[in-house]
């Protein structure tokens, strides 16, 4: 008598949640650092180190926009698998209302910044 | 010996099916001496006190695996828990978490046994042997590779301590996948491909948020949420690597 086993899509939203989650124990101290308090302050690097010009260009550069995209997506992808497992911690079980706002948020908050970073141009 | 007995408070937690709409507390006054386990204070309850309290034990030394209970909250094993590390507060005794009562400290262990069954705990040859082709062999480390997860004593304290088996009982939980991850590496087993279809199922190891309490309370260092944290990186390869093999990965 074996139960008829539904494969789950889980690892589609795990992946992309330890990839971000590694991303960002990796980065995510040293860019709150960086873009917080070494640029404003003048520690380390000059003040116009982020200028607008700067960043612009960085975000021309293709290099700079992959890294842009994935620090952006990928950070969310992991914030809303984070945030969507522990409202079932916590008793809300929303399902497929909770899914669709979590991970809706960030496959459009994905969309949105490729297509930003597209519209800059090259 | 009576200069160093004392009397120790033990709360039980009660239930009787027959009776009782829900359980409820009750206090026992309990002798005790310094070498006697939680499991030895229930027992005296029982023999002197009241012979109506139900629960399970057999080996007293922290093998058989059938004196769990939650002790002042945390899933233990009785027989390996003394009194003295709670004197002079109450101790309190309940049934394992996320489990159906029986009665009083006895759970419903179906679901658990249901679940050893599914995961096909022995091992699924490449090859049927003949007697006389004599036995598998196995070097020393590939004994070693499996053997830490092979020293399950089902004693169910992993999943009184896991949230995500109390929130969803389908989920197969960590020492059932311990017991999984033991066969799928020992290198006489060829039947990995028909248990990662559970591994890969909706009751399978995504349940898992990486917790790690069962790991802290496994009376015999299984690490299942190691086993099981192995199996999201084997489930998500399988996943993704489907669309690449001719054969498409497990079901
Ligand atoms: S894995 Fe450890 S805690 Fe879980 S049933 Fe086996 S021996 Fe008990
Ligand atoms: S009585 Fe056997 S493990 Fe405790």
């Amino acid at each position: 008598m074996k139960k008829t086993l539904k494969r789950s899509n889980a690892p589609i939203f795990w992946a992309l949640f330890g990839a971000g989650g590694m991303l960002s124990a990796l980065l995510g101290p040293m860019l709150v650092f960086i873009t917080g308090l070494a640029i404003p302050l003048g520690m380390l690097l000059p003040v116009d180190t982020m200028s607008y010009a700067k960043m612009l260009a960085f975000a021309q550069n293709i290099v700079g926009k992959g890294f842009i995209f994935a620090i952006i997506s990928l950070f969310l992808w992991h914030a809303a698998h984070r945030i969507f497992h522990s409202l079932h911690d916590i008793g809300i079980h929303a399902g497929i209302v909770a899914k669709l706002i979590c991970y809706g948020g960030a496959l459009a908050a994905t969309l949105v910044t490729a297509y930003t970073l597209l519209a800059i141009g090259f | 010996m009576s200069e160093n007995q004392r009397i120790i408070e033990i709360e039980v937690l009660r239930y009787n099916p027959e009776t009782d709409k829900e359980p409820s507390k009750q206090v026992f006054d309990v002798p005790f001496t310094d070498d006697m386990s939680v499991l030895q204070g229930v027992q005296y309850i029982k023999d002197y006190l009241d012979g109506s309290l139900s629960f399970r034990w057999s080996c007293r030394m922290a093998i058989c695996g059938s004196c769990g209970m939650m002790i002042n909250g945390e899933p233990s094993l009785s027989c390996e828990t003394f009194l003295r590390d709670y004197y002079p507060a109450r101790v309190r005794v309940e049934a394992l978490a996320h489990f159906p009562i029986e009665k009083d400290l006895v759970i419903n262990m179906e679901g658990f046994i249901e679940k050893l069954e599914s995961i096909q705990p022995y091992i699924i040859p490449k090859e049927a042997r003949t007697l006389a082709q004599g036995e598998y062999l196995q070097t020393p480390a590939q004994l070693a590779s499996y053997e830490q997860f092979s020293s399950c004593i089902n004693c169910m304290l992993c999943y009184a301590a896991c949230p995500q088996f109390g929130l969803n009982s389908d989920f197969i939980g960590p020492a059932a996948m311990a017991l999984l991850h033991r066969y799928n590496i020992d290198s006489r087993d060829a039947g990995k491909g028909e248990r990662m279809e559970l591994v890969n199922s909706e009751e399978g190891v995504f349940n898992c948020t990486a917790v790690g309490y069962c790991s802290e309370v496994c009376p015999k260092h299984v690490d299942p949420a190691n086993a099981v944290n192995q199996n999201k990186t084997n489930s998500a390869a399988d996943y993704f690597m489907r669309f690449l093999t001719p054969k498409g990965g497990a079901k």
